[in-house]
């Protein structure tokens, strides 16, 4: 089973949450998940659109008490 | 994944300036872009080696940032290259007439450039200017 890797951003504003995900993703092997913590609002909604454009997997997110918990996979 | 190329110029001291233009240089490369930035007139002071200078606020939102956790800009810059790949060099002239040495900036910053290199490296591109 692949890993899950937890990157707990909160606190920090766009575009740190994004750049902590992307120095992170550069470390887990392809297949790997990780889920990014963010309190800010901007950045859980940049999140997907980068997911997008590099083409990793998208595999959603949520907003739990004021922090949104965006998952995502390493596909290359 | 499309890449475009975008040249990023840098001439303010001010903070807002600065941190926009390092959001768009990091963002920019670390989403497939070719990212071109030419650090010149005022701006390029802070990126002296080590510099520890801050840079003043243009106004209220400017403030705010200061009080938050929001990236510094040199950060986001140096991101800009570690994590996606972009160039940023400084104005020749500016080094002349700052009196700095190459090895004076920051270790990711490139080689002096003249605006004749830059806007042949920039053409074709979207170009901002900061």
């Amino acid at each position: 089973m692949a890993d899950k890797r937890i990157v707990d951003a909160c606190g920090s504003f766009c575009p740190g949450p994004l750049m902590e995900l992307i120095a992170a993703i550069k470390m887990v092997e392809v297949g790997d998940e990780i889920e990014v913590l963010s309190s800010d609002k901007g950045s859980a909604a940049e999140i997907p659109q980068w997911i997008k454009k590099v083409g990793h997997e998208f595999l959603g997110s949520r907003e739990e008490a004021g922090i949104w918990h965006v998952n995502v996979k390493r596909t290359k | 994944m499309e890449s475009n190329k975008i040249s990023v110029v840098v001439l303010s001291d001010k903070r807002e300036q600065l941190q926009m233009a390092g959001m768009i240089a990091s963002v920019g490369a670390v989403t497939g872009n070719q990212v071109l930035v030419f650090l010149s007139m005022n701006a390029l002071r802070y990126f002296v080696k080590d510099a520890d200078e801050q840079a003043p606020c243009e106004g209220p939102v400017g403030k705010l940032m200061e009080q938050k956790n929001v990236p510094q800009f040199k950060v986001l810059f140096e991101q800009a290259v570690t994590l996606g790949e972009a160039k940023i060099h400084p104005c020749s002239m500016a080094m002349d007439v700052l009196g700095i040495e190459h090895g004076g900036l920051e270790k990711y910053i490139g080689e002096p450039m003249g605006l004749t290199m830059f806007l042949d490296e920039c053409k074709g591109g979207q170009i901002w200017s900061f």
